[in-house]
């Protein structure tokens, strides 16, 4: 096998296990065109992905989806994930998990519990999940809490649920959470179909940032806090993550093996199948792997940049969904020539009416 | 003070990379041999104190104040926490 960008062995391995999911969420960040149970893989194929990515030096399993608890292997996966010696990780909206189902989970080696919450209240998260969630939610926590899991509760902050942050943040609290984390809408498959119903007003991101820091402070070494913040009204991009073709990879629920999540956006690039080549060949030789590692890819203002190292030049899926150039600069940077599409975007007056994540008929 | 490693993080090695790892929730950290030697000491029973004699025992002029400044750090990556 060839190395030709000298990339180093990955870190972590998000399982894309199924698209399907009993929440609608209009920020969903799974693509548009959702894949049905007919496309899934089996679990001899989720397994031997599991033991070529830990051979190559995976040591982390994000069990995502869609809803992961909608396939029956679950258990059978996270057993086997443990047994290899790597750590595995469930991201859950909470939906479907029995105390059985979790003591299933448990037994079989689960270390960690990721639980998303849509709002404080019922009412205005039941109307963003497009189902009733909520009272899921509470159920969900408790169990978990019951296992000595450690819990980690997601928000995804957007323009319908910004004002009730404080209260947020105190719904975290009262489910036990161990580690809050609070994420602005990144603008990807549904979310972006979403945008413009989505984005936060400036006024409620500017009155975001005291109730973030008082709560840093008021509940250090109790609940940690991640604040992801909105990268459009920003001067500087956030980063490709630790660099594409770094640390991590995505395997879809086809398995379709992906340098992000969000990578399927990138129309230009060569994505290849794990059922047809192996993780290793896909890590190291793939063109769609090698397309943005190191910077010889980049334009000259990145490239040129002091802070190429730090951010990468943005995210190359944002460079491609809003210049139709995956290699162009993050357009968020104010250093982009095309940061006008992007003030042009916060500028627009904002609609309503979600467009809520649906099978594609 | 007792330092203890908090609930959702594992100590493992790693073959690939034939390293010491910390997995914890949110990723992997790969820790020096200084603190690897002092996290395989944290059982949630040992003191700071005791730690620290115990790492006098094995090797040369270790401080307390250079262990709890490591812990600290460690802590502040939720790795562990004091008790």
């Amino acid at each position: 096998m060839t190395n030709p960008k000298n990339a180093v062995p990955p870190l972590s391995l998000t399982a894309e296990l199924t698209h399907r999911c009993p929440l609608h969420c209009p920020y969903c960040s799974n693509p548009l065109e959702l894949l049905g149970r007919d496309s899934e893989l089996d679990t001899a194929a989720w397994r031997d992905i599991l033991t070529q990515a830990h051979e190559i030096g995976v040591l982390q399993i994000h069990f995502s989806g869609g809803e992961p608890l909608g396939r029956r292997d679950l258990a059978e996966l996270i057993e086997h994930t443990a047994g290899l010696g790597a750590y595995a990780n469930l991201v859950t909206s909470g939906l479907g998990l029995t105390e059985s189902r979790l003591q299933s989970l448990v037994d079989a080696g689960l270390n960690h519990v990721q639980l998303s919450v849509q709002a404080a209240d019922a009412a205005t998260a039941d109307r963003i999940a497009g189902t009733r969630a909520h009272h899921h939610k509470l159920i969900a926590a408790d169990l978990i809490r019951r296992t000595g899991l450690p819990l980690s509760v997601n928000v995804v902050l957007h323009r319908e649920n910004h004002d009730q942050l404080a209260a947020i943040i105190a719904f975290a609290e009262e489910l036990g959470a161990d580690r809050l984390e609070l994420a602005n809408t990144q603008y990807y498959g549904w979310a972006l179909q979403n945008r413009s119903q989505l984005m936060p007003t400036a006024e409620q991101l500017a009155a975001a940032e005291p109730i973030v820091q008082d709560a840093l402070l008021r509940l250090k070494g109790k609940m940690q806090i991640v604040y992801v913040i909105a990268d459009y009204p920003e001067k500087y991009p956030k980063p490709c993550t630790y660099g594409w073709g770094a640390r991590q990879i995505t395997v879809a629920p086809d398995g379709t093996v992906l340098p992000c999540p969000a990578a399927s956006a990138i129309r230009t690039l060569q994505l290849e199948n794990v059922r047809e080549r192996s993780l290793a060949e896909i890590w190291y030789e793939s063109s769609s792997f090698n397309a943005y590692r190191g910077d010889d890819w980049m334009s000259d203002t990145c490239r040129t940049c002091d802070r190429r190292e730090l951010d990468f030049g943005g995210c190359r899926c944002q460079a491609f969904l809003l210049t139709g150039d995956a290699a162009a600069t993050d357009p968020v940077c104010h250093k982009s020539p095309d940061r006008g599409v992007v003030d042009l975007i916060l500028a627009e007056p904002r609609r309503t009416g979600f467009v809520m994540r649906s099978p594609s008929r | 003070m007792t330092p203890r490693i908090r609930r959702g993080v594992r100590l493992s090695h790693d073959a690939v990379r034939n390293t010491p790892v910390i997995l914890h929730p949110e990723g992997v950290l790969i820790p020096n041999a200084t603190a690897s030697a002092v996290l395989a000491l944290c059982d949630g029973e040992r003191s700071l104190t005791e730690i620290t004699d115990l790492l006098n025992a094995r090797y040369a002029d270790v401080r307390p104040e250079q262990i709890r400044d490591l812990l600290d750090r460690l802590a502040d990556k939720q790795v562990v926490e004091w008790t």
